[in-house]
């Protein structure tokens, strides 16, 4: 009789969850990165309850989905995330007979290098790391290189961005635009921070910063700034005699990615959920609604003429071709890019 | 953040820490013949132990081990030489040759020196600006002192860092400040993104700590002393240097303290002030922490800071032996 209870109350106890688990999907995303209209209307149309959750940068995004195994089932990790998890083989493969919208993804962000066959990852939203600068302020002509970021006449004008891979790759590129920006050559990555120290000492830069940069920029606190292209088009939409250019020695592209956690308990479920992003109709919603680059071939005729004409939202294959991802360093190569950098960040200026 | 990843014998030394606490309560009650009082100091010293006692052992532990948890100096080693651990990478890929072309680099240091330099500077500001106030607000036959006090605690209501930000605002290029300089045809200056705003932002902030402990040290004084200074044919200037001066020392070495100590450890302050021009040791650990993801190293950094925070204090110690100055030293 016991048993028996003791059995019955498991299963009453059990029940719940089996329920559950058969109808939810749990996804982590990055703040403010999707339109949230579009989570209910994937709860609409498929009854799957929808558990969404929230992060701000890939580094705290990683440690919880390592140490909450089975909590999440999409997860939306930068490039150079995606590598690191595949590396850690932290994800799961994905069924593309349940994603048949994967066909809406632009060719060039298909196969990528950080995820070869897009056997582990879906893009979502991508952009590059440019130049936003000043119309009225700056010269056209030099803006086209990273260089102006040197160049005297805009001494004191310079907002360079706080992030150790952006502002040592741009400078890599400085040194040679033969480099890469995942360069693991010590004297080049020397001659990078030297050349960074110099541009500080002569007094080119006026702030180190990141997300202020962009009202900074619209309200006129700077000629020139290190930024991404999602932000670019923000400020230029509020001022227009702001520009972006991505600089012809080269940059960087980044894609966020939909990815299925290795732990995952609702892997089909996830797969459902992935696919509705690459619909047009959702794909469209979710860049109006964040201005990050679209990945969704058919959703950019949804967007409509004005989207298709804007080099930051719609960069040319020119431009494409002439920007590289980040991978992932390992831990060596990212103490010897931090030491160098935190000399960057501590030199004075002379004054 | 990352998530605290602590060693394998934390739960057991905060196991400790609780069996320590208990007997501590059990020894007070004993000594007290009661449990009445005793009771009241329990709340604040299960607080100490586990959020002052229990985090200084475990930076302790973390400074003096490598990533692994074995025991390390190299930690120290990476103070003094910024470049250590990356010399040592640079010996494992790219080998000796290139590993020897790597000179001692002084950025920890230099920033150390500079945060104490910069220290320096605000509490100097902060006691020169400080005194005068203080002796104004104490003063009794002045009706606005007790005015001059509510102001000076009402911007304290604020958080720090929304009256930092709000400095901005006011020293932007587009600022309130340069749009008057403008309109009074002066032009405009560059007033942020250097060395003095980030001096101006730290005696804005940490001002009222200086005032306080002089203010209450002058008010605590008998005024009857300075009377018969003046009877005894003082002036005003040498009743002030040889009566009122000498007795609020108390006070001057507890401003003196208070604001130093938040200076050495400022951060925030020359990101938003100083546009990450100048940095100082607190943000020095706050991106060894975060950014390079060296806990082992950020804790050694942290714990030379309070090493040198505490011979600091032990030195004011001595020049206010009884406390006088509200004993914060």
């Amino acid at each position: 009789m016991k048993k028996l209870i003791c059995a019955l109350l498991a299963a009453v106890l059990l029940l719940p969850v089996c329920a559950l688990a058969a109808e939810e999907v749990n996804i982590f995303n990055w703040e403010d990165y999707i339109d949230e209209s579009v989570l209910e209307q994937f709860e609409q149309e498929t009854g799957i309850k929808v558990n969404y959750m929230r992060f701000t940068e890939n580094e705290d995004m990683i440690i919880s989905v390592e140490s909450n195994p089975g909590k999440f089932d999409v997860v939306f990790p930068s490039e150079y995330m995606v590598e690191r998890m595949i590396n850690r083989g932290e994800l799961a493969e994905i069924n593309f007979d349940n994603i048949p919208n994967f066909a809406n993804i632009r060719d060039d962000l298909k196969n990528p290098s950080y995820d070869p066959g897009n056997a582990h990852s879906v893009p979502y939203m991508w952009g590059t790391l440019g130049i936003l600068y000043n119309t009225k302020l700056v010269d056209e002509a030099d803006v086209q290189t990273w260089g102006v970021l040197w160049n005297e006449k805009y001494a004191g004008q310079v907002l360079m961005m706080d992030s150790l891979r952006d502002t040592m790759g741009l400078a890599l590129l400085m040194v040679n635009p033969e480099n890469s920006m995942n360069c693991t050559d010590y004297a080049q990555l020397r001659a990078a921070a030297d050349l960074l120290i110099m541009q500080k000492q002569s007094g080119m830069v006026k702030s180190y910063g990141l997300d202020e940069f962009k009202d900074k920029m619209v309200a006129g606190e700077g000629a020139l700034a290190v930024v991404y292209s999602g932000d670019a088009e923000y400020a230029i939409e509020l001022n227009e005699d702001l520009a972006y250019v991505v600089p012809r020695e080269g940059s960087n592209i980044w894609v966020d990615n939909a990815v299925i956690p290795a732990t995952a308990r609702n892997k089909e479920n996830a797969e459902k959920f992935i696919d509705f992003l690459c619909r047009p109709e959702i794909a469209a919603a979710n860049v109006q609604e964040i201005g990050y680059c679209c990945v969704n071939v058919p959703a950019m005729e949804i967007l409509g003429e004005e989207y298709q004409s804007s080099s930051v939202m719609n960069p040319s294959e020119d431009v494409i071709s002439r920007c590289e991802y980040y991978h992932d360093l390992d831990e060596t190569w990212l103490s010897i890019y931090t030491t160098l950098y935190s000399e960057v960040l501590s030199a004075k200026v002379n004054n | 953040m990352t998530d605290l990843q602590l060693p394998a014998w934390a739960g057991w030394a905060m196991g400790l820490g609780l069996l320590l606490f208990i007997v501590l309560v059990a020894i007070s009650v004993r000594r007290n013949h009661g449990i009445k009082r005793s009771i009241f100091a329990a709340p604040y010293s299960l607080w100490m132990i586990i959020f002052t006692i229990l985090p200084c052992i475990l930076i302790a532990y973390y400074a003096l081990t490598d990533a692994n948890g074995r025991f390390t100096f190299d930690n120290f080693s990476s103070f003094w030489d910024s470049n250590h651990i990356m010399r040592e990478n640079l010996r494992a890929v790219a080998g000796d040759e290139m590993a020897a072309t790597v000179a001692r680099g002084s950025v920890n240091v230099d920033t150390l020196v500079y945060s104490l330099w910069m220290a320096f500077l605000c509490t100097a500001v902060s006691l020169v600006l400080g005194y005068p106030a203080a002796l104004f607000m104490a003063d009794r036959k002045m009706k606005l002192g007790a005015t001059l006090v509510v102001l000076f605690i009402i911007p304290m209501w604020m958080n720090f860092l929304l009256r930092t930000i709000a400095w901005m605002s006011l020293l932007e290029d587009n600022g309130l400040i340069n749009a008057f300089l403008q309109w009074i045809g002066v032009g405009k200056a560059q007033l942020m993104y250097n060395q003095e705003a980030v001096l101006l932002g730290m005696v804005y902030n940490f001002l009222p700590f200086m005032v306080f402990p002089i203010y209450t040290s002058l008010s605590k004084m008998d005024p009857k002393l300075a009377e018969a200074a003046q009877d005894l044919g003082c002036n005003d200037f040498r009743t002030l240097y040889k009566v009122t001066m000498p007795l609020s020392l108390p006070g001057v070495i507890s401003g003196i303290t208070m604001v130093f100590m938040p200076s050495v450890t400022t951060f925030f302050i020359p990101r938003v002030l100083g546009g990450g021009n100048t940095r100082m040791f607190g943000d020095l650990i706050e991106s060894t922490f975060k950014t390079a993801g060296n806990w082992n190293l950020g804790s050694a950094l942290s714990l030379i800071m309070m090493i040198l925070i505490l011979i600091s204090l032990s030195i004011l110690r001595k020049a206010d032996p009884n406390g006088e100055g509200g004993g914060i030293v």
